[in-house]
């Protein structure tokens, strides 16, 4: 059968390894001595007793509410600059991709890190505007803002879906709508954005998703400091399984993660009935 | 609306300046990268005199091996993950698009379901696994999901494509006597080839950025790719900012050659995948 290796491969990388976690949660395990069978310990010290768990979950939480808008909408807004038939269009295009194809990578922390430091680029750019700078990444109250503004940056692969949906919207619509008089305002919000609202929550349910495992920034620019304010879960988890070996607490720290993202997407789905629109079910908006 | 000479030329220009903000840092980078320490804390963005020197000594920057190692190293797991991933691809892709098995819309619906599954839940395991066949510190744990469809976005990708060739060809072939096989390696794989280079240059970007897997499974300096040799020049107590920069740039150049090799196919893949969803 064709479809067999990734049949193995999920049956195998997947579902067993699901299981086994759904299973290791309830133990205490350090990969030395056999699992011990602990039955809800994890799970009940994680919430009553364990504050680098609400921290970190406060912090991720954080991190998602605003990297995840803001790089919907400077992506859409970049998108529908983009959105014309000019010359150089595809060079402009390129220029905006750039960052997301080395933006995951390590050498794009180090960068971040050199620029951001307290005698980095950034400060010494201020201080020409006269404005004092700060240890954007060795403060704690600026820390967090540096990942974000480094995963807005990334706004490259989000940017090129956008495109291909608005070039998908009907050019007769805006036709019609200059006949009725309707002013670009209002073409926006008539024709663009509710065509465009598919699209919107494929970005919107995958961004949360991704923003959510964020991992490489936290763990190499700040690496999760100063005082735990940069902190994220995926960090925390990783740093638990194995840095600390507790494989059991640090399965059920990723079943809380998986309860998390399923019902965040959850609600998505739920809440998209009411702006998400499909052409196949209504007439003609606007 | 107003198609003026003038409203034109502004977008130009805004777009021109938005572009240069959004490439700045890489400028930067550029520049920073040819700096004496003592010269990266000043607002410039280019040296006064270009110090070659920092790619020289930043790629000898450990004493026992130098960055061609490290360089060696990941250009070897990406050969295996490459062509793992393209291969696999291929072949599940076309069992999703093309034959009829039972229960196959189930196990359609659960490939997308494990692209949104965070990776966390199922890391563990796995390292448990790997770990009790003697496998961690190889490219062992790297490279295999590869060869079993740990890339369910590009077995998507792929069957989308797939679904777009003409049926008319199989029929043809099987009129003539084609079997499955026969069919899969003389019509279909031909005709996919366009969307198996996507695959690869995505494979190859992704997994070069791949750096969780990467620390977790990767011990020894000897095996070290790229990205942990970055990792360990930052964690160096007396960072060398200049030669870190150099060889940072560097460790983007492939999958910036790569993409520029293949830009127009790599922009366009995303776009039509990401929107059949």
């Amino acid at each position: 059968m064709f479809i067999s290796p990734w049949l193995i491969g999920f049956l195998l990388l997947t579902l067993w390894p699901i299981a086994q976690s759904f299973y290791l949660s309830f133990t205490e395990y350090s990969l030395l001595s056999e699992s011990v069978w602990t039955g809800t310990a994890n799970y009940a010290k994680i919430f009553a007793e364990d504050a680098t768990f609400a921290k970190s979950l406060s912090v991720t939480f954080l991190f998602v509410l605003f990297s995840v808008p803001l790089k919907l909408l400077f992506s859409l807004l970049v998108a529908m600059a983009l959105n014309r038939n000019m010359r150089g269009m595809n060079l402009y295009r390129t220029a905006f991709y750039f960052p997301s194809l080395i933006g995951g990578s390590i050498a794009v922390a180090a960068l971040w890190r050199s620029m951001f430091g307290i005698d980095g680029y950034v400060n010494q750019v201020l201080a020409w505007f006269g404005i004092p700078g700060v240890g954007w990444i060795s403060n704690p109250d600026t820390s967090l803002a540096t990942l974000i503004l480094l995963n807005t940056w990334q706004f490259g692969s989000t940017m090129v879906i956008f495109l291909a949906g608005l070039k998908q919207i009907p050019q007769e619509l805006y036709e019609s709508a200059s006949v009725d008089g309707a002013g670009a305002v209002r073409k926006f919000f008539r024709i663009t954005l509710p065509m465009l609202s598919p699209v919107m929550f494929f970005n919107l349910v995958l961004g949360v998703i991704g923003s959510f495992q964020t991992f490489t920034s936290a763990f190499i620019i700040t690496k999760g400091g100063p005082v735990n304010s940069t902190y994220m879960y995926a960090l925390f988890l990783y740093e638990k399984a194995f840095k600390h070996y507790q494989m059991g607490y640090a399965s059920a720290l990723a079943w809380i993660l998986l309860a998390i993202v399923a019902l965040l997407t959850a609600i998505n789905f739920a809440a998209s009935r009411y702006w998400v629109f499909y052409e196949s079910e209504g007439g003609k908006p606007g | 609306m107003t198609t003026a000479g003038g409203s034109k030329w502004t977008r130009h220009l805004l777009l021109t300046l938005f572009s240069l903000l959004m490439l700045y840092p890489v400028i930067w980078w550029v520049g920073a990268s040819l700096k004496k320490t003592e010269e990266l804390s000043l607002p410039t963005l280019w040296p006064s005199t270009p110090m070659w020197e920092n790619y020289a000594n930043g790629w000898r920057f450990s004493g026992e091996y130098t960055f061609g190692h490290f360089f060696a190293n990941t250009l070897l797991m990406e050969l295996g993950n490459v062509v793992g991933g393209v291969l696999t691809a291929a072949v599940v892709a076309y069992g999703f698009g093309r034959l009829n098995f039972k229960f196959r819309g189930f196990w359609f619906s659960i490939l997308l379901l494990t692209m949104m599954l965070p990776g966390q839940v199922t890391v563990v395991p796995q390292y448990i696994l790997f770990n009790k066949l003697n496998l961690v510190d190889s490219y062992v744990p790297l490279v295999v999901p590869h060869f079993f469809g740990g890339g369910a976005f590009f077995i998507f990708l792929l069957v989308q494509f797939i679904r777009g060739i003409p049926r008319d060809l199989d029929e043809a072939a099987k009129i003539d006597g084609a079997s499955v096989y026969g069919i899969f390696l003389r019509i279909v794989f031909p005709l996919i080839k366009p969307a198996l280079v996507t695959v690869g240059i995505f494979t190859f970007i992704w997994s070069w950025d791949d750096f969780f897997a990467q620390v977790l499974y990767l011990s020894s300096v000897d095996k070290f790719t790229v990205g942990l040799a970055l990792r360990m020049f930052i964690d160096q107590f007396d960072i060398q900012w200049g030669q870190l920069l150099a060889m940072s740039l560097l460790s983007v150049l492939p999958s910036v050659v790569l993409f520029f090799l293949a830009q127009k196919h790599f922009v366009e893949g995303i776009a039509t995948t990401g929107l059949k969803g």
